[in-house]
C-alpha cells in the first residue's frame, strides 16, 4: 500500500485539480446545458429560479431549426465560413510559397503577414468597420473611396449592409488577421520537406514547377489538413468581430454563436442553450474526427 | 495543431540556400515578379494600420469623406487623449487581470505536461485527448450553466470571473504545449533524478522546471495575448464598469451618439500595443505559441 502511494500520489496529486476543473467546467457544464436545452425556461422569471421550468424534449430545438430566422443564420454560418477558409488557405498558401525560397528581407515580410494575428478581434473590427462603409459615390469613405481614387469605382458595394451576402464582408477582416498564421503553418511545412527531395528531382530533369507540383505540394497535406481545422473552428465560433463592425440585433450579419448572445440577453435560456448545443455538434463534427486522427498518428511515430 | 516535438523557439527553419545574395546579380523577370507581389501584399496587409494611424490624429477639420485617405491637414492629440481617460482605467483592470491568469494557468500547464508526458497508465491518451477537447468547444455550449455556477459562487462579476474562467479553460493549451516540450526532454535526465532517490515531485521542481522556462515563456505569452484580447467572457462576465480593455473599447466605439473615428482608433491602437509590443520584442516566441496550438477562438 505505501508503495502504491508512493507510486501513484504524487503524478495524482499535480495532475488532478486541473482534471477536476476541466471535469467539472467542460463536461458536467456541457451536460448541464443540454439539460437545460431541453426545458422551457425561456422566461426571466425561470432564468432566476423564481419560476419552476418543466422538461420539454427536443422542441426547442425543432422550434428553432424550423425557424426562419435561425436557418438564416446557419446560411450566413456557411457562408461566412467558406468564405473565410477559401481566403485564408489561398493567401496564406500563396505567402509561404512566395516566401519558400531565399528572400531578402523574409523576416520583415513574415513579420509584417503576420502580425494582425496580435490584435484583437474588437480592435481590428474598429477600423475594418471605416474600411467597410457603405456609403458611396461622393459621400463614400473607406474602401468605397479607396476604389474611386483608384479608377475601380464598379467595386463599390454596400458590404455588410448586403441582407443575403453581408456576412461574406465580415469574413475580409476575418481573412486579413489569419492568413499570416495559415502561412506560417504552410512555411514551417515547406521547410520541413528534405532538401535531398528537391536536389533529386532535380537531377530527374524536373522543372521547377514539376518538382513543386509532384515532390513538394503532396508533402504539404497533413499541414492543410491542420489549417483547415484551426481556422473552419474558429469560423464555427464567429462572435467578436460581428459584434464590433455590426450590431448583434443586425439580421444580415448574425450566426448561431451572435443568436446565443440574444437570446440570453433576454432570458431565453432553454433557447440559448440549445445554440450552445447546435454549435457544439457542428465544432464536435469537425474536431473529433481530426483528435482520433492525430492520437492514431502519435502512437504510429 | 500540430503535435511538433521541435523546438517551441525556432519552428520555421531558416531557408535552406545559404546565401540570397547570390541571385542578386542575374536579374530574371521571375525574381522581380516574386518581390512584386510581395510587396503589393505587404501593401494590402498595411493598409487598416495606416488608416488607424492617420484617422487617430485628425480633427474635426478632417472629417469630410473626400479627405478621407489624405494625411491629417493639422497633426493633433486630442483623440489620443480623450481615448486613453475612456479607457485606461480598463487598461489598468485588463493588466491586473492577465498577469495572474497567465501565471497560474502556465504553472497548473506544465504540471499537468510533465504527468502525462512521463506517467504512461492505461486511458492516458483517452484522458488526454479529453484534455485537449476542451479548448475546441464552443463556449456558447457552457455559457447558461457557467453564469449560474459563477452568480450561485457569489464570484464577483469583472476581473475575479475572468481570472478563473482563463485560467480554467486555458488549461488545455497549456498542458499541451508543456507535454509536447517534456516529451523531448531525454528520458536519461528524469532517469538519472530517480536513481539519486528523488520522487517525483522533487525531480518535478529541482530538475524539469530549471529547464522549462523556454516553454514558460512561450506559455505565458500565448496566454497573456489570448486573455488581453478575449472579447467573449468579458461580454458574458463583465460590464464597462468592471471589465476589461476589449469591452471598454467597444463601448467606445459603437456605444456614443455621435461616432467619432478619431477617438476610437486612438483607442484601438492603445489597447493593442501591449499584445504588439510583446509581438515586436518577443515574435519568435509568440509564433512558438502559434505553432503548437493556436486553436482559440
Amino acid at each position: 500500500m505505501p508503495r502504491n502511494l508512493r507510486r501513484w500520489g504524487p503524478p495524482l496529486l499535480m495532475i488532478s485539480p486541473s482534471l477536476i476543473l476541466l471535469a467539472v467546467f467542460v463536461y458536467g457544464l456541457l451536460a448541464v446545458n443540454a439539460h437545460t436545452s431541453m426545458t422551457d425556461t425561456n422566461t426571466a422569471a425561470q432564468a432566476t429560479g423564481v419560476k419552476p421550468s418543466s422538461f420539454v424534449g427536443l422542441s426547442n430545438y425543432t422550434d428553432l431549426l424550423t425557424s426562419p430566422d435561425f436557418q438564416h443564420s446557419l446560411k450566413n454560418l456557411v457562408l461566412y465560413t467558406v468564405v473565410f477558409l477559401v481566403g485564408t488557405m489561398l493567401f496564406g498558401f500563396l505567402w509561404a510559397w512566395l516566401l519558400d525560397r531565399p528572400v531578402r528581407f523574409e523576416g520583415v515580410f513574415r513579420s509584417i503577414y503576420l502580425f494582425p494575428m496580435a490584435v484583437s478581434f474588437v480592435a481590428s473590427g474598429v477600423v475594418w468597420r471605416w474600411l467597410l462603409n457603405s456609403n458611396q459615390g461622393e459621400s463614400a469613405s473607406g474602401l468605397n473611396r479607396l476604389f474611386q481614387m483608384i479608377g475601380l469605382d464598379f467595386l463599390q458595394n454596400n458590404w455588410w449592409n448586403n441582407v443575403d451576402y453581408g456576412i461574406a464582408a465580415i469574413a475580409i477582416p476575418a481573412i486579413w488577421q489569419l492568413s499570416g498564421y495559415v502561412m506560417a503553418l504552410f512555411l514551417a511545412g515547406f521547410r520541413g520537406i528534405p532538401e535531398e527531395l528537391r536536389e533529386a528531382s532535380q537531377i530527374d530533369g524536373a522543372t521547377t514547377w514539376q518538382m513543386y507540383r509532384h515532390v513538394i505540394f503532396p508533402q504539404l497535406s497533413p499541414v492543410a489538413l491542420s489549417a483547415v481545422i484551426i481556422v473552419g473552428h474558429m469560423s464555427l465560433k464567429a462572435f467578436d468581430l460581428i459584434m464590433s463592425i455590426s450590431k448583434p440585433a443586425n439580421y444580415q450579419t448574425k450566426v448561431p454563436a451572435i443568436d446565443m448572445y440574444v437570446l440570453k440577453s433576454s432570458f431565453h435560456y432553454a433557447d440559448a442553450a440549445a445554440v450552445g448545443v447546435i454549435l457544439l455538434v457542428i465544432v464536435a463534427a469537425l474536431i473529433i474526427p481530426y483528435l482520433v486522427h492525430i492520437s492514431r498518428a502519435e502512437k504510429r511515430a | 495543431m500540430t503535435t511538433t516535438t521541435e523546438p517551441l523557439t525556432a519552428p520555421i527553419k531558416d531557408a535552406p540556400t545559404a546565401n540570397p545574395r547570390a541571385g542578386r546579380s542575374r536579374f530574371s523577370a521571375g525574381r522581380t515578379l516574386k518581390y512584386a507581389a510581395l510587396l503589393l501584399f505587404l501593401l494590402i496587409v498595411l493598409i487598416p494600420v495606416y488608416v488607424l494611424i492617420i484617422t487617430s490624429f485628425k480633427g474635426t477639420g478632417d472629417a469630410s469623406p473626400t479627405r478621407a485617405w489624405n494625411l491629417p491637414q493639422h497633426w493633433t492629440m486630442d483623440n489620443w487623449s480623450a481615448a486613453w481617460t475612456a479607457l485606461s482605467p480598463a487598461i489598468l483592470r485588463t493588466v491586473e487581470m492577465v498577469i495572474p491568469a497567465a501565471i497560474i494557468s502556465s504553472l497548473l500547464g506544465s504540471m499537468n505536461g510533465f504527468v502525462l508526458s512521463r506517467w504512461r497508465f492505461k486511458g492516458a491518451d483517452l484522458v488526454f485527448t479529453l484534455i485537449l477537447f476542451g479548448m475546441f468547444i464552443p463556449y456558447q455550449a457552457v455559457m447558461i450553466p457557467l453564469l449560474k455556477i459563477m452568480q450561485g459562487a457569489h464570484i464577483p462579476s469583472g476581473i475575479p470571473s475572468l481570472i478563473i474562467l482563463h485560467v480554467i479553460y486555458g488549461l488545455p493549451i497549456t498542458t499541451l504545449i508543456f507535454r509536447n516540450y517534456y516529451q523531448s526532454i531525454p528520458n536519461e535526465l528524469i532517469e538519472a533524478s530517480r536513481v539519486d532517490g528523488a520522487g517525483m515531485l522533487r525531480t518535478y521542481w529541482s530538475v524539469v522546471l530549471p529547464i522549462s522556462v523556454p516553454s514558460f515563456v512561450v506559455v505565458l505569452i500565448w496566454q497573456f495575448t489570448s486573455a488581453w484580447n478575449d472579447f467573449l467572457f468579458a461580454v458574458f462576465f463583465s460590464s464597462s464598469q468592471n471589465g476589461p480593455v476589449t469591452l471598454a473599447l467597444n463601448n467606445l466605439a459603437n456605444g456614443a451618439l455621435l461616432q467619432n473615428y478619431g477617438v476610437s482608433m486612438a483607442g484601438a491602437l492603445l489597447a493593442s500595443l501591449p499584445t504588439l509590443l510583446v509581438y515586436v520584442l518577443l515574435g519568435k516566441y509568440f509564433i512558438g505559441g502559434l505553432m503548437s496550438g493556436s486553436v482559440k477562438g
